[in-house]
């Protein structure tokens, strides 16, 4: 039986930049499993021979010329920015490298 | 209430044409009946809007006025006013998505339906309320308050595009656009007496929709009759560049189907009822409202037969799976640097980037939005895919077979819009999974990619409130939809002796409420 | 700190290295992978974005079929398969200069694979396999403020630019090079500076490594010598020119070896390498929870390119290096050694172009692999940076072959030419280098040199006129180097003949 632990929790959370709090925590965890329960009862439904559909057209080659269009301006960019010094978005300080 | 108000669009358009009314006199009609009957969730109004822009929408009705009396109509519904749901990008207009992360967001360019619509000369009266992010059933968890249900104000009119259908339903507005990724649009149809419409997948452009599900969403219509959803879907439709999955091929003809059907003969059509979605389990009253329509269509001429799909059952569990999967990476640009609200965390004297981001989208994001960002985390991450997101693409493919055998045997597939009528507000908040069963009957049209609208079947009788009817066609065949629902519409009339939503209570006037998030004058 | 290096040869005794090289080639294309914005070096900031580049909510991609078209003509010049069909894939990870927080590129169905790429080190032929090359986007810029020195560390805040964010990039990686022993870090400088000339011949990039067009990361992992296993590997960044390249792999096999020697085990991270102090620092160490979460774009539909299409790209593409340099080296007439420190240098396509501007094909190398190439390693620059252009070479030995003056003043010249102080005729002018050609001046040095050493005189009217060097050099001393050499040796032969 699929569960989520509340650690589980807590490092999904992390992955995906949420802040829980504890009593998130305690609030969601045991609402997860019970969802993922559900979802899971399609583990097995369909065998190695089905294909997976990741998309219903069957569209393929959806390309566009190599031709400029008109941008936003500088200004409509950063309308909504929370911070912008120098016609730049200003953020936090970052820690850590480039990956 | 103006009686103006209660004509669909397309009498609206014959009566602008005929000089019987403006647009600036029915755009302000509207506005009326909004400030009238809307307030702020506080103030105890249907809540359908989260923006109302009377000073553009007048604008914009004069504008159309004046194109008029010159002989440059842009459109047959030029000068008919629309409201969007606010999950759709709109220059000048805020474009929350019913999310605090996105309070006060104003983008700086337009979707793709809303420059139609404004290249059509339609007067767009505001933005509509709905789930978080589009997520929901019940426009419960929009993080500015829930919307009421014209038909009982205690009771939930659907979601997640709630704000919508509460509109039309409320005579505040004669059309508006909805969003459909599991039934966002169908199901607050069905639970508000109104009609709507989920176009085949590709059929509409999703460039500004801001994307739950890529691969289910939809825009569409949400009116009060199926030539009005008609007009709107062909406004609206057809071939996107900015969207790579909008289809190429032009749209069939849809107003012609749906005037085609108008005369209720149903000769020649197959319809199949779906055996998995009805039955027990289902209210007696939505279930006794189906089949007394089913029995109009036979009368009508149609052949009726029950088909089964027997993937549907797994239908939920697919699309709880491969949503939360696509909306998880899609929220991930909601992270305070480039727009929507920065957070500070608390007791923090020089937060980090990283900090700030966590400490915003715990703020800005709601308790539904959280449990799919970390169920799609999970079912993403390595270990897991095959046994989740890729298991369910595989069970997609079975349920998409279903539908394929369906329609080599019938022309459309039938069943009842939402397996129960509205129920209150915060009666299904606590237990996510009962409020996903909402979504039981509209999930796997999404899923497949296949058309869908639901129209009012009629009252049921254990709380007099609206049943939809939901009617299925195979990709592109969106046509048969407008052709069958128009039918069944011209029939039901005639047998209640006019719309349902005549039989709808008389809305109570709120004193309009200067809420932050409310009606603006 | 400072890491204990073992020594290279001791490195090379008790293990073999192994290498990858993942190189990032950016599009000279005129718009962005997914959207209609130009790319163009240098705008001002936030002034080459829209909603999709800037990933605004509800914004959608929609694939440039030139970078689509690049894409291929790489993998087939690196002699790749061209997938018949596959996806773009989305790379979920959070940072500052990505806008969607997810990067669009390609996972498990690259557009390119299985190929590979023929490089010459030293009369050696190292056949490198290239796995794969895919498409996928470049990110914004960051300027980091507040802290020392513009770096990361230390700043209160950064200023990002998404100008940048959505340029095409293909990515280039090869499988795992063994066997190249101490030549390990001349193969991976070879084969950058192969593909460099590569994709330039191909026109789809600039491909500048010091302007960022083309980026390239070093793997490098040890494994006790003769067991032919793969080590842990680390990744190392800013590796900013061939010299880096080189020298970077040299760093890391030693800095490998010391460890994996004492026993201890290598950090499987991301390290940044430093051109200035020659080191690599420890960057973010490579967590196990960088989970990228990888699955297929879904607002985009699968590219699935034609075997017409292909093979009509085929017969677009240049001659392949092979082919080029055999034909070069027949056109210059260089020797093989010639060739080869040519190659290796980095200079063919600089040496091509400065023949093109006029200068005979000796003449150019002559330049560029000598002086011009100690300037380079002195500046810790590339060729192509070291401030002197194709042109101005073949001017010089224009000036030279004129005889207005002779190799050594024209290192002067280039000094000037470096620092910017003009054209080389204004550098020789306002600097005074011309050589003296005033037979009466050289004709008075020249007596005077004969008189200073009538020995070295002597000797030269006996017949001995190998001796007339001696003072051909007192001359040329006399008259501080601006005098040509040759008519100084006819005008002593002439006195004392």
């Amino acid at each position: 039986m699929p569960e989520i632990s509340r650690d589980e929790v807590a490092h999904l959370a992390d992955l995906a930049r949420i802040d829980l709090s504890d009593a998130e925590l305690d609030h969601l965890a045991p609402q997860l499993t019970v969802i993922l329960e559900s979802v899971a009862s399609i583990r097995g439904v369909a065998g190695d021979d089905v294909p997976p559909t990741s998309h219903p057209l069957p569209l393929t080659n959806v390309f566009r010329e190599d031709v400029v269009v008109p941008s936003l301006t500088a200004e409509e960019a950063l309308s909504g920015a929370p911070a912008a010094e120098d016609q730049r978005f200003m953020v936090p300080r970052i820690l850590g490298d480039e990956q | 209430m103006n009686n103006i108000l209660r004509k669909s669009a397309a009498e609206l358009a014959d009566l602008l044409a005929a000089g019987e009314t403006t647009s600036v006199a029915l755009t302000q009609a509207c506005l009326d009946r909004i400030r009238a009957v809307d307030g702020g969730a506080d103030g105890g109004g249907i809540h359908a809007f989260l923006h109302v822009d009377a000073e553009g929408a007048l604008a914009q009705a004069q504008a159309s006025d004046e194109r008029r009396a010159k002989g440059e109509l842009l459109s047959a519904l030029d000068g008919v006013p629309i409201a969007v749901k606010d999950v759709l990008a709109t220059t000048g207009l805020p474009t929350t998505c019913g999310s605090k992360i996105l309070e006060g967001w104003i983008p700086p360019y337009d979707a793709t339906v809303v420059t139609r619509l404004k290249e059509a000369g339609l007067p767009i009266l505001g933005k509509t309320n709905m789930d978080e992010f589009a997520m929901g059933s019940s426009t419960e968890h929009s993080a500015y308050g829930p919307t009421r249900n014209p038909w009982d104000l205690d009771r939930i009119p659907g979601g997640s595009g709630g704000g919508s259908a509460a509109a039309v339903a409320a005579f505040e507005a004669p059309l508006a656009l909805g969003t459909d990724t599991g039934g966002s649009i169908r199901q607050p149809g069905a639970v508000t007496g109104t009609v709507g419409v989920k176009p085949t997948y590709g059929g509409v452009s999703r460039y500004g929709l801001v994307a739950m599900a890529n691969s289910l969403d939809q825009v569409g219509p949400v009116t009060r009759t199926v030539l009005d959803s008609a007009l709107l879907h062909e406004l609206v439709g057809g071939h996107d560049p900015k969207d790579s999955t909008s289809i190429a091929e032009p749209m069939p003809a849809l107003v012609e189907a749906a005037r085609q059907g108008a005369t209720g003969d149903m000769t020649g059509v197959r319809v199949g009822v779906i055996k998995e979605l009805g039955g027990e389990g289902w209210q007696p009253g939505v279930m006794a409202r189906f089949r007394e329509s089913l029995d109009l269509l036979v009368q009508a001429g149609a052949e009726v037969v029950e088909v089964s799909c027997p993937s549907f059952v797994h239908a939920l569990a697919t699309y709880y799976l491969i949503m939360p999967c696509e909306a998880s990476s899609n929220l991930a640009r909601f992270d305070a640097m480039r727009y929507g609200i920065r957070v500070q965390p608390e007791g923090v004297a020089a937060p980090s980037a990283e900090e700030v981001m966590r400490a915003t989208r715990d703020a800005g994001f709601g308790d539904e939005v959280k449990r799919r960002i970390i169920i799609g985390t999970y079912a993403l991450s390595s270990g897991y895919y095959d046994a989740y997101y890729g298991q369910a693409q595989k069970v997609r493919t079975l349920i998409k077979r279903d539908f394929d055998a369906a329609f080599e045997q019938v022309d459309v597939l039938v069943s009842p819009t939402s397996p129960t009528t509205a129920f209150k507000l915060g009666e299904k908040l606590d237990e996510p999974l009962k409020m996903y069963l909402n979504d039981l009957a509209t999930i796997p049209a999404n899923l497949a990619g296949v058309p869908g609208i639901s129209l009012p079947a009629g009252l049921a009788e254990e709380d007099g409130l609206p049943v939809g009817f939901q009617v299925l066609a195979p990709a592109m065949g969106d046509d048969r939809l407008y052709r069958v629902g128009a039918a069944l519409e011209a029939l039901l009339a005639k047998a209640w002796g006019g719309p349902l939503l005549e039989k709808a209570p008389e809305i109570p006037v709120v004193e309009p409420v200067e809420t932050t998030n409310g009606v603006t004058a | 700190m400072t890491e204990t290096l073992l020594s290279f040869e001791e490195s090379l005794e008790k293990f073999d290295p192994a290498m990858g090289l993942e190189v990032h080639v950016e599009l000279s294309t005129a718009t962005k992978m997914f959207c209609g914005c130009p790319g163009d070096f240098g705008a001002e900031p936030n002034t080459q974005v829209c909603p999709t580049c800037l990933g605004l909510p509800g914004s959608m991609p929609v694939v440039n079929g030139k970078a689509v078209e690049a894409a291929i003509r790489i993998g087939l010049a690196l002699n790749c398969e061209i997938a018949e069909w596959c996806r773009f894939a989305r790379k979920n990870y959070f940072y500052p200069d990505m806008p969607k927080n997810f990067q669009t590129s390609q996972y498990d169905e690259p557009i390119c694979f299985d190929g590979f790429m023929d490089v010459d080190v030293d009369g050696e032929t190292f056949r490198v396999e290239i796995e794969r090359a895919h498409m996928e986007e470049d990110t914004g810029k960051s300027l980091h403020v507040g802290g020392s020195t513009g770096r990361i560390h230390g700043a209160s805040h950064s200023l990002v630019d998404y100008n940048r964010a959505g340029i095409p990039l293909i990515e280039i990686v090869t499988r795992p090079i063994m066997g190249a022993g101490e030549k390990a870090p001349a193969v991976a400088r070879a084969y950058v500076a192969q593909l460099r000339d590569l994709i330039v011949a191909l026109d789809v990039s600039d491909a500048r490594m010091d302007q960022g067009s083309i980026r390239a990361d070093v793997n490098l992992s040890l494994a006790p010598k003769g067991t032919g296993a793969l080590g842990i590997r680390t990744e190392t960044k800013n590796v900013n020119s061939l010299r880096s390249v080189e020298r970077a792999v040299r760093f890391e096999m030693q800095r490998h070896a010391a460890i994996l020697d004492g026993g201890g085990s290598i950090v499987q991270e991301t390290r940044h390498w430093h051109e200035d102090t020659g080191v690599t620092t420890s960057g973010r160490e490579k967590s196990d929870a960088e989970d990228y979460r990888y699955f297929p774009e879904p607002d985009l539909v699968p590219v699935a390119p034609s075997r017409e299409w292909v093979e009509e790209l085929r017969g677009t593409l240049p001659e392949n290096p092979t082919q080029k340099r055999a034909r070069l080296q027949a056109e210059w007439g260089f020797s093989d050694l010639e060739m080869r420190d040519t190659v290796g240098a980095g200079a063919l396509l600089i040496i091509e172009e400065t023949v093109a501007a006029g200068a005979t094909p000796q003449a150019a190398r002559k330049w560029w692999l000598s002086d011009l190439a100690r300037r380079a390693n002195d500046a810790g620059v590339e060729l192509a940076a070291v401030g002197v252009t194709p042109a101005q070479v073949a001017a010089v030995q224009q000036l030279v072959d004129a005889r207005t003056i002779n190799d050594k003043l024209a290192r002067q010249v280039f000094d000037g030419l470096v620092a910017g102080e003009g054209t080389p005729e204004e550098i020789v002018e306002k600097r005074g280098l011309a050589v003296v050609s005033d037979d009466g001046a050289l004709s008075a040095a020249v007596d005077k040199a004969i008189a200073d050493n009538p020995d070295v005189a002597d000797k030269i009217r006996a017949g001995k006129v190998a001796a007339a060097g001696a003072l051909i050099g007192s001359v040329m001393k006399e008259m501080r180097g601006q005098a040509d050499a040759g008519r100084v040796r006819e005008l002593i032969l002439e006195k004392l003949t």
